[in-house]
């Protein structure tokens, strides 16, 4: 893990190598006023940017690790802490989406597979077909056209403008930075209820490709696993449906659902990007997509190195729990 | 043991056969060929006004607001004027060349890695596996907006960065391919033969490994070209007035959001018609996958 850690970095890095000094200045100031006119060269000077590439990794590693990721040209902040400030919100959506995710897209592919071929499955065929066929970019303006555009229900953004007048007053303490938990930790119910009704669109948006994955994943494990020699064995010991569908079938059919799960979880955190964008949603997804499109590499860099760190744990996660589901498989 | 020669006509007719025997089947390849045929037919559907540069939508005006469907702008024009029929057209093309030039690509470099590391084995598949590993460290999307971050908008520099981003996939999943298909008796028999390597790669092992691949390349078809109009959507992608159907979602996000005042409804026809095209064209690929991983990889029940 360290040594994928470390060649992602490197990687990233690697890339940046295309760009001349003079645009990669910004990866490296602390503050705007470093910027000033004439002041360029000695920068470039100073952070060693024409100097030979390792070094300049070097210099920029030990950045990182001392929590300097450079000037965010789009917003005017350190980066360090438009990141801290952001992830928090990413990490919430991603939790949300995840659950209904596990919960829906298990609970349908196995129903699917208990009704092979019946009406049940050919409706859930076409669910799954359209979570595969609608991106997410059109689903989600969708939902704003009909959910807020039309009825006027669920506004984008993060939460109304009564609630940010309380969220952001100096009494609201920000235990977790995770929005509805600091709201329900400040006893301010009207707030979470608030900020949930603004989760429900990117939730929606960010889970349903998910929830048709997995539930085509489940159900083609759970029809495999029911065709093996001790369902049977289960059929004529005289065991209910029920019974031989979640004790003996489901166990085993789970296995896979929860490694995919898992990637699921990796794979979603690349959506956020869209999502977040189309929701006005203030996470590292949408500043990810504005740092891109305004030229400011060093929020890119930053952002890429937060989900690069992001992903290398959860699949090490993935690994782990594969392992203790699964006593056949050994953690190497 | 097959080879390419023998599989053409008579493996090809079979495969036709069994795809139109399902319905669901039958209606992805439709779809696909529908699509294919507007791309082919492009200059004639939507005749472009400027010759040399096709894929520039013709603007109708210079007013922002949108016009519903008429007899001149048979789908209604979009923000600036674009027509919403030539943009869709013509961004058929856009998709399939988005998808062709990037999975044509990551194959080769698939093919190369993949086939090498499984062949050989030992400290080379190591040492691509990991560095494959590093690749896959990033969400997709995450990748993708880094390179073209890096170098600057545009439609070239998304296909690269989806290419640079995606040949994992193949290299992983052509590795395991041809690891079990290394193993059958023919293969040894040509090693015991003293054939040599390249040869035993090109016509014995590749014919037999390639089916998932072949799958997965039409699943792909769907998905690349998405992930291409994502970008556009995003404002990464293809340049103002570029026909490119992400780029027409794009610009109806502005008349179908306002939620105060007016009929909600006045601007439909900037999402629906760009939206009903993207999700055909990737049901249709969807659904051909699903037959050929039918046809081709029985085990999965799908």
């Amino acid at each position: 893990m360290p040594v994928t850690l470390l060649g992602l970095t490197f990687l990233i890095f690697f890339f940046t190598s295309f760009l001349s000094p003079y645009q990669l200045v910004s990866a490296y100031v602390t503050s705007p006023r470093e910027l000033q006119a004439g002041n360029v060269d000695k920068i470039i000077e100073k952070y060693g940017l024409n100097q030979n590439f390792i070094f300049r990794y070097g210099r920029w590693i030990d950045g990182l690790v001392h929590g300097n990721f450079g000037w965010s040209l789009s917003l005017n902040e350190p980066v360090s802490k438009v990141l801290e400030q952001r992830f928090p919100a990413t990490i919430e959506l991603t939790i949300y989406a995840i659950i209904p995710v596990i919960f829906i897209g298990i609970w349908l592919g196995v129903v699917a597979a208990s009704h092979h071929n019946g009406v049940i499955d050919q409706v859930l065929r076409v669910v799954a077909l359209l979570g595969y066929s609608v991106p997410a970019f059109v689903l989600g303006l969708l939902l704003l056209f009909i959910l807020y555009g039309v009825l006027g229900w669920l506004p984008p953004g993060r939460m109304d403008q009564w609630a940010q007048m309380i969220y952001y007053a100096k009494s609201f303490h920000h235990y977790t930075g995770i929005a509805t938990l600091d709201a329900l930790l400040n006893g301010r119910i009207w707030v979470f209820l608030d900020i949930l009704k603004h989760l429900i669109d990117p939730v929606l948006t960010l889970s349903f490709l998910s929830i048709a994955g997995l539930l085509r994943i489940t159900r083609s494990s759970m029809l495999e696993s029911l065709g093996q020699d001790y369902i049977r064995t289960a059929r004529a010991k005289g065991l209910s449906e029920r019974v031989v569908v979640n004790k003996h079938a489901k166990r085993n059919a789970l296995i896979p659902a929860t490694t995919v799960a898992g990637l699921m979880f990796i794979g979603m955190l690349g959506g956020v990007i869209i999502t977040e964008t189309i929701f006005n949603y203030p996470g590292i997804g949408s500043f990810a997509a504005q740092a891109a499109e305004q030229f400011d590499y060093a929020g890119v860099l930053g952002v890429a190195v937060v989900f690069g760190i992001v992903t290398v744990i959860g699949n090490l996660i993935v690994d782990i729990s594969y392992a203790i589901i699964d006593p056949r498989v050994r953690v190497g | 043991m097959l080879e390419w020669g023998d599989v053409n006509m008579e493996r090809f007719i079979k495969i036709a056969k069994k795809i139109a025997r399902n319905p669901t089947s039958l209606a992805g390849l439709l779809l696909v060929l529908f699509y294919v045929a507007i791309a082919i037919f492009a200059p004639f559907l939507a005749k472009p006004p400027y010759p040399d540069t096709p894929y520039q939508m013709p603007q109708s005006g210079w007013s922002a607001i949108p016009k519903p469907p008429s007899w001149q702008n048979p789908f209604g024009t979009t923000q600036g004027q674009y027509d919403l029929y030539y943009g869709i057209i013509w961004g058929t093309r856009t998709a399939f060349k988005v998808g062709i030039v990037v999975i044509g690509l990551a194959l080769i470099i698939g093919l190369i890695v993949g086939t090498i590391s499984a062949y050989f084995g030992g400290w080379v598949d190591e040492v691509l596996m990991r560095i494959t590993d590093i690749f896959l460290a990033f969400p997709f999307l995450v990748g993708v907006i880094v390179i073209v971050a890096i170098l600057g908008p545009g439609l070239n520099h998304v296909m690269w960065a989806l290419v640079i981003f995606y040949w994992m996939t193949y290299a992983r999943l052509i590795r395991g391919s041809v690891l079990e298909v290394k193993e059958n008796q023919y293969v040894m028999a040509g090693r015991a033969l003293g054939t040599p390597g390249y040869r035993i790669i090109s016509r014995h092992i590749l014919p037999n490994a390639i089916f998932p691949v072949i799958i997965q390349s039409s699943m792909d078809m769907a998905t690349i070209p998405l992930m291409a109009a994502a970008l556009s959507f995003l404002g990464l992608g293809a340049p103002v007035g570029y026909a490119s159907w992400g780029q027409l979602v794009s610009f109806s996000r502005n008349w179908i959001v306002s939620s105060t005042g007016g009929n909600p409804f006045a601007y439909w026809y900037t999402i629906v018609f760009p939206s009903v095209a993207i999700v055909l064209y990737a049901m249709g690929w969807n659904l051909l996958g699903d037959a050929l991983r039918d046809i081709f990889d029985p085990r999965m029940l799908i």
